[in-house]
């Protein structure tokens, strides 16, 4: 395995600063969301607050099971995110993901409380809904830079000629940037979980989840707000220190973006998410790919 | 070569030894020799032959020509009056179909050794060993005797849950056995006349064991499995007559050293395709492929241990054995393929394997699930096979292996769970966490590797993808990328059901039977040994296997994964492994009532409901049959798989007629 000087700092940022990036982006999501509602909004660091005041309570759970799978989720998070700014393949990424993500359904399924059943159901059904096109996506960037290893997409590929992998890809970019309001957990698809009081059964999939634990959770939706939006900035990359830039501006404009949507619609039955989700990823995911088979051949 | 005939025969001979023994106390014994000689045996001749090195790379074998003679006739004399049974028995039960399919195919064959030159042709190897068929030896030999042993505790269960019915299980055990006996031949076989002779008798061996109960029920799916299996027995004896009337050879190799001729000089040979098609066709048939799935969910009115071998050992992974096999003269080339085997195999596997991942969603029954998914994972391996890649064969060839292992485990397990909580339904298994916590940890641990990260059907799935994306496999990488999604939706939801833990359960689990026990925690043990060496097994085994297989190809052309990757993999399990010994269910923290809208009776069980009355809370799942109903799925398989096959044997129509005007013109058919 050569290790390259970039993927080491990648890795250490992203230890070190990932849950401190992320937890700034959700007190800003916060903040803009209160603007968008006319309201002033809490300070920016207001998520930390909530943190430091979650693990301060008293520690309960309702069996002794549950801590383990939201600890396993967590760490998972992290492998994930880890995996990814070191350079690893996508697909792996992608796996370790949905690995994550299914300790903490266990997780809520385990308490055996209705509340937290539905969510995790509903969660279910959200991975089941987004995955596909978060695979295309994996699938387009390798087609267009002939690697899945991220270190290689970084320096966009030797088929693309020196484009960024977006020039051939905007079906797919359009397809990923619509399945992240699922894995933002932004209305209209915020089925398992939402931000937003007025529209949530219970806490969905974190009913039963308190304290500590919740804290866990809330740090590991940090570090994978942050890995989630690398994919947005590798639709820009050709290993030129400026696309980099623009990679950097390009995501930040999509969380607002994200924000907005959120803003903009009330919450979608579990019917129209999955169908549309899954229209969206054939009418512009597979068809890229199709499109991008046959005309280009570049395979 | 003496092992190889003892490893065929001993597990005949003990089948035999069943056939004569009426007792249970002395089966048991007969049963665990049986099941240890056929495991070691197994092992002997993987070692023998040298299966971590690079010495068994196609050899070949033949016999002594007078023994060859004699088994020749032995095998067909044995064919014709297997052919009389199923004939009368298709009297008996009055199934047409079943008497004309056998009374096409049986004379054919017979009038092509004695009288349309088979018998002149002379086959100078009947036996093959690769690795790729030591791998499947030790598939039959561990995986299928592990059954065996299970089946002696599971069966006495079943025979006092079945009161009053005549015991049947010398009947029983005679057919496991033999099956065994035979897909050994099948494995080994290089003369397709031999594996044409086992693969028949696998057909008829899954015949009795799902109609053992002689229900109606167990007798009309019996029948369709025969039906099914022999429709492909049919297109096997008309590959077998068209190979040998016009290459006048019978052998696996020659066959595909013919057809890679061709194919690398670019003139795909017409005959040999249709051969091939032919022979793929037996195979999807065999493997319950779509339109063929109904026989193997049919196949669930058996005792459980019938589905563990069906599933996972046996018969289905002859099917895709077969087709394997053949995967060097598959492959396609852009849209224009159609027509082309290839085209066929794969198209048919990855619609199999989206249709039968999106009817598990809405099953309930833990059996049909586990079918379902046997089947698509089995769609994944014949399209890994039709894109004819080394990449392609690498994955079909590890999803073999793991598929194997865990669908046995899984289909035991659930085996055990009907016994003792009187029910597959998976609705039934809440909180078996506290009823039978050992059993939950290894359904766990089975499910996790049937999908997830890191474990090892994930790995082939992975590399799989990335084949068919090498190989502009596009419209398979689609089924993919949605089955995939679909298959984490259900069994996602099965591991919630089984990771509940429901309050005041009561621990039952010292009533299940000491085999049972052991032969499980065997499927642990190989889960995991499996997931932790997989890249040495693929380093040592199957890659200097592809190597020989497709001549002239570099290693980095056969991994999907990288090195890396997989120590990755193998890291991660690992950490999966090691987390809950360290972690799991360790808390100080107070327990307190989980939350039902304020009004939990403070037992987790009951909540107050409207009226003031206690209502008991019920947890049900998500089948979402309106989205996914098995029944449009099938019909949805059924139509498109049935185009394709249309247009791809149209192609061969089209060569019969071809072939037809060369031997008037004066061809080789002289």
């Amino acid at each position: 395995m050569t290790v390259s000087l970039y993927a080491v700092i990648g890795l250490a940022a992203y230890l070190i600063a990932g849950p401190f990036v992320g937890g700034w982006f959700a007190g800003v999501d916060r903040r803009i969301t209160a603007r968008m509602q006319g309201r002033f909004g809490p300070p920016i660091l207001q998520p930390f607050y909530d943190v430091r005041k979650l693990i301060e309570k008293e520690p309960v759970t309702v069996n002794g099971g549950q801590d383990f799978y939201v600890m396993c989720f967590l760490i998972f998070i992290i492998i994930t995110g880890g995996l990814f700014f070191f350079g690893q393949n996508l697909l792996l990424v992608i796996f370790t993901l949905t690995t994550a993500n299914l300790f903490l359904v266990i997780g809520a399924y385990s308490s055996n409380s209705p509340y937290s059943q539905i969510g995790a159901e509903r969660e279910l059904l959200q991975m089941m809904a987004y995955e596909p096109m978060v695979l295309l996506t994996a699938v387009g960037l390798y087609m267009t830079t002939g690697s899945f290893n991220i270190s290689d997409i970084m320096l966009g590929g030797a088929l693309a000629g020196g484009a960024i992998p977006l020039k051939y890809l905007i079906g797919i970019f359009a397809g990923y940037l619509f399945i992240l309001t699922i894995k933002f957990r932004k209305s209209p698809f915020d089925l398992s979980l939402s931000h937003h009081a007025h529209q949530e059964l219970v806490k969905g999939v974190t009913t039963e989840f308190s304290g500590r634990t919740l804290a866990l959770i809330e740090i590991a939706h940090w570090y994978e707000n942050v890995f989630l939006l690398g994919f947005i900035f590798l639709f820009f990359q050709n290993g030129t220190w400026y696309m980099a830039l623009v990679g950097v501006v390009v995501a930040l404009a999509c969380y607002f973006l994200e924000i907005f949507i959120d803003n903009a619609f009330a919450r979608m039955k579990w019917q129209f998410t999955l169908k549309a989700s899954w229209l969206v990823t054939i009418t512009f995911g597979a068809a890229n790919l199709i499109l991008l088979y046959y005309f280009k051949g570049l395979m | 070569m003496e092992t190889i005939i003892v490893l065929i025969l001993i597990p005949l001979v003990i089948a035999l030894a069943l056939l004569f023994i009426r007792h249970d106390a002395a089966r048991r014994p007969v049963v665990f020799i049986g099941a240890i000689a056929t495991a070691a045996l197994s092992v002997v001749l993987a070692v023998q032959q040298g299966i971590w090195s690079d010495a068994a790379a196609n050899m070949l074998w033949s016999g002594e020509t007078e023994s060859a003679e004699i088994t020749g006739y032995a095998m067909m004399g044995i064919e014709a009056a297997l052919a009389i049974v199923i004939f009368v028995l298709g009297i008996k039960y009055k199934k047409a179909l079943a008497c004309i399919l056998v009374a096409v195919q049986c004379p054919i064959l017979i009038w092509f050794e004695l009288f349309g030159g088979g018998h002149e042709i002379e086959v100078k190897n009947n036996i093959c060993i690769d690795q790729f068929s030591l791998i499947m030896v030790l598939i039959i030999g561990v995986i299928g005797t592990l059954i065996c042993v299970y089946a002696v505790a599971y069966m006495k269960d079943f025979q006092h849950h079945h009161e009053g019915q005549p015991d049947r299980r010398w009947w029983f055990f005679f057919l496991l056995f033999l099956f065994l006996s035979a897909m050994f031949g099948i494995v080994l076989s290089n003369n397709l006349i031999y594996m044409y002779f086992f693969w028949e008798i696998t057909t008829l061996c899954s015949f009795f064991l799902i109609g053992y109960t002689k229900t109606d029920e167990a007798v009309r799916n019996s029948f369709r499995a025969l039906i099914m299996n022999l429709l492909g027995g049919l297109a096997f004896v008309l590959a077998i007559v068209l190979i040998g009337k016009s290459y006048g050879t019978l052998e696996i190799d020659q066959l595909i050293q013919i057809g890679v001729t061709s194919k690398s000089a670019g003139q795909p040979d017409l005959i040999i395709n249709s051969v091939v098609m032919l022979l793929c066709f037996a195979g999807i048939t065999k493997a319950a492929q779509m339109p063929f799935n109904s026989w193997l969910l049919g196949a669930m009115v058996a005792p459980t241990p019938t589905s563990a071998l069906l599933h996972s050992s046996t018969m289905v992974k002859a099917g895709v054995f077969l087709i394997v096999k053949m995967s060097p003269l598959l492959g396609v080339q852009g849209i224009l393929s159609i027509g082309e085997p290839g085209f066929m195999v794969m198209m048919v596997g990855g619609i199999t394997f989206l249709l039968a991942s999106f009817s598990a969603v809405t099953q309930s029954n833990a059996k049909r699930v586990l079918a379902y998914s046997t089947i698509a994972n089995l769609g994944l391996i014949v399209a890994c096979a039709g894109i004819g890649t080394p990449e392609g064969v690498w994955a079909a060839i590890m999803l073999i292996i793991f598929h194997a292992v865990t669908k046995s485990l899984l289909f035991l397990s659930v085996g055990t769970a009907e016994h003792n909580i009187g029910s597959r339904d998976i609705e039934d298994m809440d909180g078996l966490f506290g009823r039978l916590p050992r059993l939950a940890v290894f359904m766990i641990i089975g499910i996790a590797g049937m999908f997830l990260a890191p474990f090892g059907m994930l790995i082939s799935k992975w590399a799989a993808l990335q084949s068919f994306v090498d190989a502009g496999g596009i419209w398979v990488v689609l089924m993919i990328v949605f089955g995939s999604a679909v298959t984490l939706f259900y069994w996602g939801k099965w591991l919630g059901k089984l990771t509940a833990i429901v309050a005041a359960r009561k621990n039952i689990q010292d009533k299940v039977h000491g085999e049972e026990w052991f032969v499980l925690a065997g499927h642990i043990v190989l889960v995991i040994l499996i997931s932790l060496s997989f890249p040495l097994f693929s380093g040592n085994v199957i890659v200097p296997f592809i190597k020989n297989f497709f001549t002239g190809v570099s290693e980095e052309s056969i991994l999907a994964l990288s090195g890396d990757n997989m120590i990755i993999m193998v890291v991660l399990v690992c950490v999966i492994l090691v987390l809950p010994l360290l972690f799991y269910g360790r808390t100080r923290k107070r327990i307190v009532p989980l939350y039902m809208g304020g009004a939990n009776e403070g037992d987790n069980l009951t909540f107050l409901g409207a009226m003031e009355k206690d209502v008991p809370v019920s947890l049900r799942n998500w089948y979402m049959e309106g989205v996914f109903g098995e029944k449009l799925m099938n019909r949805i398989g059924l139509i498109s798989t049935c185009i394709i096959f249309a247009i791809s044997f149209s192609f061969v129509a089209n060569l019969a007629y071809q072939v037809y005007r060369y031997v008037q013109e004066g061809g080789v058919f002289s």
